[in-house]
């Protein structure tokens, strides 16, 4: 028994070995950034052999790129936009779902392959007639910052995979609750709201924190409609800080840092979502 | 079905409905549209020329060099985000000590911005960068990892595999809680232990997750872009140029809308092959009517 257990300790070791390691490389770039972020003017970020940790430690290229570059309101920015992208998808997925889930209608059928056939077609192939139809519609920021804002979030306001979520969160509610709640005389709309909508808060709040994730760093069309830089989202501004220090990489790395922070915190705090909830339904292509 | 019912159902389903109807299945038909038309002479006064675009592109090397930088960068990463992140899940999932902070620290890189771990890497591939210091000490000289069109796809497909590793890991670890202790337990009885246990027990029970997980990581290896459009910009000699960037630089830096459509078209139909798996195979009893 006794030489089981030190068989396994061994085992552990080993293991426990190999996850460092990965924990270590999956820090490392990040850390890197840090390093060069803290290192100040007299000091030569490309040093032979590298140097870790900061001789010359300021914190001037953080002031600096705070003062340069408004940091603070493409943070700003990028939150109205991942709220609001947030707040959509959860109300119009919820709505779209419970026919799916738990009516029968006419065209059920067509709805439902529909909305699926929607999952076959990635954005980057129907961008560019998606970019002409939101310039028709002005949601540009080039009319004004809310139908700029707007013409971020309208379009990714709904998706198939939030919809077949909520719907599989529905499908596991018993119908018997449902029935109940009919013989007392409620809507379908009462139905929804006040008995289904509250047993599916789970499947809510990883849409809800996946969708967030997902809208804050979204770099692809809010890179194709901004112009204006008063509504840029941190992922324009900070790929923006390359052509503007060009070389100084000091302040790319400061302002790379500052825009992972409000990230990192939402991760930390809701921690256990992510790691209870990466499940099936979360799975994104 | 009586027809107040229904009445209801749309209902519910309209606010969505106007949503896609708006910024998918218009866009979606206007793309399919848009690729049988020139636009290259005049872009305000098109010209309708049937499967013209398609023929140009077929016939552009430019073109097909996308398609099989594409399918290299796929070759690149695929295989390895679907093993790798396997590997991890089945190590954490021991009854192991600090199980929660290796899931966390792994998954950290999934929930930063793909521009910001862009930067970090193209620090890191400077020409007298991070990398190459490690890369001189151990003796094999300096790399060109941005410059050199041989190892400039690597380097790209270095870095999305850094951003899917944690995420593919907690796809597995939540497939990993489905599989019966019974069996293990089984196992142990039979005598079969370690590495041979997983082979016999988890990968089996695992497949179709592994499936998945592959058609997944295929379809975005095959959207590729971001990283692309921040680190080289599909050079060198665009040896890092894929269909996206391709499709992205017709459509918004030419305004070649029909080359660029046709060329979105060929893209879909390349996607949809691996979709279809997932939906109608691997998915199919989330998707059923």
């Amino acid at each position: 028994m006794r030489l089981f257990e030190g068989k396994i300790n061994y085992k552990n070791i080993l293991i426990h070995t190999i996850l460092i390691i990965v924990c270590i490389l999956s820090l490392v770039p990040f850390l890197w950034l840090l390093s060069t972020a803290l290192k100040g003017r007299s000091e030569n970020i490309f040093a032979y052999p590298p140097i870790f940790i900061p001789r010359d430690f300021t914190f001037d290229n953080f002031i600096q790129v705070l003062k340069l570059v408004p940091i603070v309101k493409y943070v700003v920015n990028s939150f109205i936009v991942a709220f609001s992208t947030v707040v959509l998808n959860v109300i119009l997925s919820a709505l779209a779902a419970y026919p799916l889930a738990r009516m029968d209608f006419k065209g059920k059928k067509v709805a439902f392959f529909a909305i699926l056939a929607t999952i076959m077609v990635p954005f980057q192939t129907i961008m560019l007639p998606v970019y002409i139809i939101t310039l028709k519609l002005h949601l540009i920021d080039s009319y004004s910052d809310t139908m700029g804002y707007l013409g971020l979030i309208l379009p990714f306001a709904v998706n198939a995979f939030g919809i077949f979520l909520m719907r599989q969160a529905f499908m596991a509610i018993p119908k018997e609750i449902e029935e109940s709640a009919i013989v007392d005389g409620c809507n379908s709309f009462q139905i929804f709201s006040k008995l289904l909508l509250p047993m599916v808060k789970p499947t809510i709040a990883l849409l809800a924190i996946f969708t967030f994730i997902g809208s804050w760093g979204e770099f692809l069309w809010p890179s194709i409609v901004l112009t204006n830089e008063q509504l840029f989202t941190l992922p324009v501004g900070i790929n923006n800080l390359s052509s503007a220090f060009s070389a100084d990489y000091r302040l790319i790395a400061a302002g790379s840092i500052v825009s992972i922070i409000p990230i990192i915190i939402f991760f930390l705090a809701l921690q256990k979502y992510f790691i209870q909830g990466s499940n099936d339904g979360a799975v994104k292509g | 079905m009586d027809m107040k019912k229904s009445i209801g159902a749309y209902l519910f389903l309209l606010p969505a409905g106007i949503v896609l109807l708006l910024f998918f299945f218009i866009p979606f038909f206007q793309t399919i549209h848009l690729s049988f038309f020139d636009y290259s002479n005049d872009v305000y006064r098109p010209s309708f020329v049937g499967f013209e675009n398609y023929i140009t592109l077929i016939k552009s090397p430019l073109f097909l060099k996308t398609i099989l930088n594409t399918f290299y960068f796929l070759i690149l990463c695929v295989p390895f985000l679907v093993i790798f992140p396997l590997f991890l899940a089945i190590l954490i999932n021991q009854n192991i000590r600090f199980k929660n902070a290796y899931k966390i620290l792994i998954y950290l890189p999934v929930v930063v911005s793909i521009v910001v771990v862009a930067i970090a890497f193209k620090w890191l591939y400077a020409p007298s960068g991070l990398l190459n210091f490690f890369f001189e000490k151990m003796g094999f000289g300096s790399i060109g990892w941005l410059s050199d069109p041989k190892v400039s796809m690597i380097s790209v497909a270095l870095v999305t595999i850094f951003k899917g590793v944690g995420y593919y890991m907690m796809i597995y670890l939540s497939a990993l809680m489905s599989v019966p202790k019974e069996l293990y337990e089984a196992a142990d009885v039979d005598g079969i232990v370690g590495f041979k246990k997983h082979m016999a027990i988890t990968i089996p029970h695992l497949m179709p997750m592994i499936a998945l997980v592959s058609t997944i990581s295929s379809i975005s290896a095959l959207k590729v872009f971001v990283e692309i459009y921040v680190m080289t910009r599909g050079g060198p000699l665009d040896s890092t140029k894929t269909i996206v960037y391709y499709i992205y630089e017709k459509a918004f830096e030419n305004l070649d809308m029909g080359i660029a459509s046709a060329g979105a078209v060929i893209l879909l139909l390349i996607v949809m092959g691996f979709s279809m798996l997932n939906i109608f195979v691997f998915e199919k009893d989330k998707y059923r009517v």
